[in-house]
């Protein structure tokens, strides 16, 4: 049992959810499942991008929908109304989020807990209208149609599910490594201080506002980026995209996985991507079920499915501990742990 | 001149409005010191309880503006106990997502049963008053005088009754009201209860010259965010000024300014005003 458990929280394990995501085309069924599944990927880089503010800075930013549908529209116009290639558009597309989130940012950032769950509310609804009734610019609600799909440069052809698949998974690997990188560097270590408290973070020494800019504009630049990769794919965007439905749909991948773990966000996508496929007819009414899970779970589970598995295996490692080693240090480690890899 | 007045006659209603559903939120943001993003929710099933009674029933107008108050409430005191309540100790962030969890469910059941469609509710009083050239229309009127009198009455409530004073103590000091002796769970459900009422009758009264609709909380939930950082959270004067300042600011930028982006008016004067002023115009210090 112990060993199954600290197999599951092992680099070997990501080794094995790497392999099953290189493998996933050749077992998959069908075409189908395998465009579902790069979907999934697509918003697991959102929700990644949502984890850096909300999970380890714990910021509640409401507006992450609408940089995603920002992302999405950039690479739209920019292949459709002005010609361009998608991969000059994509880059554009992270860095547009990454200056919309940096000015976003340093004017919200100032406000603390509900005022900034409020204020990028309105942010998010102010993206929304925008998108929609800004009809020269953005083809208001009729949407744009028939984007560039990003180019293989003569080698592949991304307008295929299956290379296109490996695109994405490509995109959500680096993504997750990057992730990792950051929350075990001295940045990652910042971001939680704040979280936990900005007055102690600030007696560190930490620098409040930069740390919380950063993670902002980390964390839309993720969001604009996965919002390139959707129009590439689905090639078809409309302003329903930056509806706050969706922003909403992301907190629940996140929090259903694990705020604030590494593994959380990709858990929490997949699981309800593919119990929401299980159930088409449900689709429409999916909230009737998520609503309340949202609740119970911060009730009862407020960590995830990761951080709960985390946390379970911490006590477990240390009710077993040697006696001369202290209990509380390795449920300390373990909190740690759960706080920043996963 | 004449245009002027009636836009302002315009602003006076929407502001009315956006006053009773933003003096709810104040309310349960005074006792609880979360916002509660459900509220919107509330008002939206306020409205189609109406709905329902009124014409799938048959009713009247104002025994459907009673139902639905009782049964918002009765709903609004259902999430305080089933869900608030469990969350006191959790740090804040729980509380707004389990608030966006009730929303996401309330509005999933409303169009599981209505459907997305636009639904138009009738109102009894059809006259049309004309003060010189300025038209009013009966309901606009009845918008006006209903909600300035709940807003009187809610006023002698909190300064007359007792139960009102342990809601007033409680959003000012929570140790402090403990020791009084004051308890705070039927303090909490209270404030829910009225919070839920005052957004129901507000959706009932608006809902003649608006749609009903599952989303149609949206606009105005957040509307009454922008409220209630502008007149301070918890403050119940500060609700009532906030409303009037956003319905007149729409209802005359929405005719002078632009009419495609009157919704986008109270977003960017809440942008603006916590650019300049972080912590909104009338709060004490406390951000």
């Amino acid at each position: 049992m112990d060993r199954v458990l600290n197999f599951l929280a092992s680099p070997a394990m990501k080794i094995v959810l790497l392999a099953a995501g290189i493998l996933f085309p050749l077992v998959a069924s069908s075409e189908y499942q395998i465009y579902v599944m790069a979907l999934a990927f697509i918003w697991a880089i959102a929700v990644y991008g949502l984890n850096i503010i909300t999970g380890y800075c714990g910021q509640l930013n409401l507006a992450h929908g609408g940089f995603f549908a920002i992302g999405a529209y950039a690479v739209g116009l920019l292949t459709v109304d002005y010609g361009w290639a998608f991969w000059p558009a994509f880059i554009a597309a992270g860095v547009i989020g990454a200056v919309l989130g940096f000015l976003v940012g340093i004017v919200s950032l100032r406000l603390k807990e509900h005022y900034f769950a409020i204020f990028t509310l309105c942010v998010g609804f102010i993206i929304y209208l925008l998108i929609e009734k800004w009809e020269e610019l953005t083809h208001g609600t009729l949407g744009v149609i028939s984007i560039a799909p990003p180019e293989g440069f003569g080698l592949v052809d991304f307008t295929e599910t299956i290379p296109f698949y490996y695109l994405v998974l490509f995109f959500l690997v680096l993504a997750i490594w990057l992730i990792s990188r950051i929350s075990r560097s001295l940045v990652g270590r910042t971001f939680l201080a704040i979280r936990i408290s900005d007055d102690l973070a600030q007696s560190l020494g930490i620098n409040l506002m930069r740390n919380k800019v950063l993670a902002f504009v980390l964390s839309t630049t993720y969001a604009g980026l996965a919002g390139a990769l959707l129009a590439g794919v689905v090639r078809f965007i409309g302003p329903d995209l930056a509806e706050i439905t969706h922003t909403f749909d992301v907190i629940t991948y996140l929090l259903v996985g694990g705020i604030g773990t590494l593994m959380g966000p990709l858990v929490g996508t997949l699981l309800i991507t593919w119990i929401t496929q299980a159930v088409q007819s449900f689709e429409e009414y999916r909230m009737i079920v998520f609503g309340p899970l949202l609740v119970v779970l911060v009730i009862f589970m407020p960590r995830g499915i990761v951080g709960t598995f985390l946390t379970w295996r911490g006590r477990r490692l240390a009710s077993k501990a040697p006696a001369k080693q202290s209990a509380s240090r390795v449920e300390n480690k373990n909190s740690e742990e759960a706080g920043t890899h996963g | 001149m004449d245009v002027f007045l009636q836009q302002a006659l315009n602003g006076l209603t929407l502001g009315s409005i956006y006053g009773l559903v933003a003096l709810g939120l104040t309310l349960v943001y005074g006792i609880l010191h979360v916002p509660n993003f459900a509220h919107g929710a509330l008002y939206m099933v306020g409205a189609y309880v109406s709905y329902f009674i009124m014409v799938e029933h048959g009713l009247n107008y104002w025994v459907a503006m009673a139902g639905a108050g009782v049964v918002v409430a009765v709903l609004s005191v259902l999430c305080e106990r089933l869900v608030f309540h469990p969350l006191r100790h959790a740090p804040p962030i729980h509380d707004k997502i389990a608030a966006i969890g009730i929303l996401l469910f309330l509005e999933a059941v409303v169009q599981m049963h209505w459907g997305a469609d636009f639904r138009r509710m009738p109102t009894p009083y059809t006259e049309i008053f004309h003060f010189g050239s300025l038209t009013l229309p009966a309901q606009r009127l009845l918008i006006i005088v209903g909600a300035f009198s709940l807003m009187g009455a809610l006023h002698l409530y909190l300064k007359k009754t007792m139960t009102g004073s342990t809601i007033i103590a409680m959003a000012q000091n929570r140790e402090g009201a403990f020791l009084v002796g004051i308890d705070a769970n039927r303090v909490a459900m209270m404030t829910f209860a009225i919070a839920g009422f005052l957004a129901a009758v507000g959706a009932t009264l608006f809902a003649p010259i608006n749609l009903v609709y599952p989303a149609m909380g949206h606009l105005v939930i957040m509307k009454a965010f922008v409220i209630i950082i502008l007149g301070g959270m918890g403050s119940i004067p500060g609700a009532i000024v906030g409303g009037l300042i956003i319905g007149f600011a729409e209802a005359l930028g929405g005719y002078y300014l632009s009419g495609t982006y009157k919704d986008l008016i109270a977003f960017v004067l809440l942008v603006a005003i916590l650019s300049i002023k972080p912590t909104g115009l009338f709060t004490k210090g406390v951000r």
